[in-house]
């Protein structure tokens, strides 16, 4: 695991610690390995977030703090803004009012976003298709070693030289999580990416993602509209509703969770009676 | 009843591979029957001479080194106008779809001038440009323009912008978006343009070296004409179509090489 880390930092910030002072190169390094001992989730801090499309008010002020490397999963019916409030914290959109922050400041590579559709290259092969994850470190040498590693994780690297047209549905969709892996993020954003799969692999692939949020300790959030795929894999479960967080339900249950216990039925039953409930009101 | 049973062949099914030799049997029915009609006299050699007859008028200009040079002449005409029309098109193509405000520019134009019929312009370009080469090279040009330009801007328009957002997240620069994303996104499209042009490029050819040149394979077909000599006029269109279908295939070579990737390309 620590062989794939990144190790090295931009050139330019070694350079201009390196004028600094003759040792800072040392303590640069130090502190990154220190950085890199620590758990490698990132927290995530949300202030009175806002967004509108045109007249379309879909958050109306989202407050939200969320620990390095706690696993969340937003519920919400559809069309309440979870998407929206996903691409917000990955960057992908515009803020109208508030605020997200990391805590410190992030690199592009830090924060990743799977979709449901698994937006490979058609043209590349599976193996090229993880090192598209690696952002600005593509071209460096151990590209293709930290690309097999991330596919051996998600359990595909025999289908390295493939093309994607031939992969199944949940094939395509753990080739992405590789390519979404490979960067080694520190907050990982997921919007319904096993939507479009079938009932089995569908489990399958709940596990996966639980494996290797417990082996990489990034921070995970979680969009689903299934509230048992929430609360099966989830620390905590937000729903939204009117633009807001309406309910925080914290998930207690030991891990490895037991699909279909009591334990967690209730809470999906509670969670799911929250839902209808809104439903009724409106 | 059968029709159908042969459509909703369930894909497991494998019909008898047809190899390479199968395809050229209609074609090598045809001139056997056609020879047949020739020799038997059923065909007045008048109207058609026969295939025995053509190969001899074909054997002969081969010698005299007349076939070669037309043959090459009309090669040459139509490679340059093909490349400067197909790089302008081309070259349009990627800018209208990669600009707006190029498109906004100069699409609404392309879009009007395309309504004209290029073989229209033969009597203006003489006018321009008399029987010169240069007015051969414009007709091509002029005609395989359109194509390549209006597939390459669909190509273009059409890539999933899914894909595009997904480059951008992981931080592709302009050039690669481009080079890894948009473009090979819009090649299956411009091969679509390079076949619908590679047939514009013929036929205007032959109509433009019909009308109006002093060499290439139209002229001498016209220059047979003169004299009468059907076999010469007849091998010109047999030429024309083989020609035609050489480059056909040249461009499904390069399609497949380079679309390896694309399911309708894969050996199953
Ligand atoms: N790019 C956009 N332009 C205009 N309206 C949008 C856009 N994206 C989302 N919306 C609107 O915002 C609302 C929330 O959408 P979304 O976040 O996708 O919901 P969901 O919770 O189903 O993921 C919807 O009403 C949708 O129509
Ligand atoms: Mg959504």
């Amino acid at each position: 695991m620590q062989t794939a880390l990144r190790t090295s930092l931009p050139e330019t910030e070694l350079a201009s610690r390196a004028n600094f002072a003759p040792h800072a190169r040392i303590v640069r390094e130090e502190r990154q390995e220190e950085r890199l001992a620590q758990a490698s989730g990132l927290p995530l801090s949300i202030r009175g977030l806002r967004k509108s499309f045109g007249s379309n008010e879909v958050l109306r002020g989202i407050d939200l703090h969320i620990p390095a490397g706690q696993f969340v999963a937003i519920v919400g019916k559809s069309g309440c803004g979870k998407s929206t409030l996903l691409r917000l914290i990955a960057g992908l959109d515009k803020i109208d009012a508030g605020s997200i922050s990391f805590g410190q400041d992030v690199q592009p590579e830090d924060i990743r976003v799977m979709f449901q559709e698994p937006r490979l290259l058609p043209w590349a092969r599976v193996l090229a298709n993880v090192e598209v994850g690696l952002g600005r470190d593509r071209a460096s040498k151990d590209a293709h070693a930290r690309a097999e590693q991330a596919l051996t994780e998600v359990g595909l690297a025999d289908k390295r030289d493939q093309w994607p047209s031939v992969l199944s549905g949940g094939q395509k969709q753990r080739v992405a999580l590789g390519r979404a892996l490979v960067s080694r993020p520190r907050v990982l954003a997921f919007d319904e990416p096993l939507g479009a799969l079938d009932a089995l692999t569908r489990i399958s692939m709940q596990r996966l993602l639980e494996r290797v949020w417990r082996d990489q300790g990034f921070t995970a959030i979680l969009v689903t509209h299934d509230v048992s795929e929430a609360v099966a894999l989830a620390d905590r479960v937000l729903v939204i509703e009117e633009g807001r967080i309406a309910h925080d339900v914290v998930v207690n249950a030991a891990r490895p969770r037991e699909r279909g216990s009591a334990e967690l039925a209730g809470l999906e039953g509670s969670i799911l009676s929250h839902l209808l409930s809104a439903d009724d009101r409106t | 009843m059968s029709l159908i049973d042969s459509i909703s062949l369930p894909r497991s099914v494998r019909l008898p591979r047809v190899d390479g030799l199968v395809q050229w049997i209609v074609p090598l029915a045809i001139i056997a029957i056609w020879q047949i009609a020739c020799v038997t006299g059923f065909v007045p050699t008048r109207v058609l001479p026969a295939p025995s007859d053509v190969a001899l008028a074909g054997w002969k200009l081969l010698l005299s080194g007349e076939l070669v040079r037309n043959i090459w002449v009309s090669f040459w005409r139509a490679s340059i106008g093909f490349l400067i029309g197909g790089s302008i098109g081309f070259a349009f193509g990627l800018a209208n779809g990669l600009s707006q405000l190029s498109a906004k520019l100069t699409d609404t134009t392309l879009q009007m001038v395309r309504n004209v019929p290029h073989l229209a312009l033969i009597p203006l370009v003489i006018l321009w440009f008399g029987i010169d080469e240069s007015a051969k090279l414009f007709l091509v040009a002029l005609g395989v323009f359109f194509p390549i330009y209006l597939n390459t801007l669909h190509g273009i328009r059409t890539v999933d912008p899914q894909l595009i957002e997904m480059g951008r997240i992981y931080g592709m620069t302009d050039g690669e978006l481009f080079r890894r994303v948009i473009f090979p996104g819009a090649l299956p499209s411009i091969f679509v343009g390079i076949r619908f042009a590679l047939g514009i490029m013929w036929l205007t050819l032959i109509v433009a070296e019909t009308i109006a040149a002093s060499s290439g394979l139209g002229y001498m077909a016209m220059q047979a004409r003169e004299f009468m000599l059907i076999d010469v006029v007849v091998l010109s269109i047999l030429i024309y179509a083989l020609l035609g279908k050489l480059a056909d295939s040249a461009s499904r070579v390069l399609e497949r090489a380079t679309l390896s990737w694309h399911p309708a390309f894969q050996k199953r």
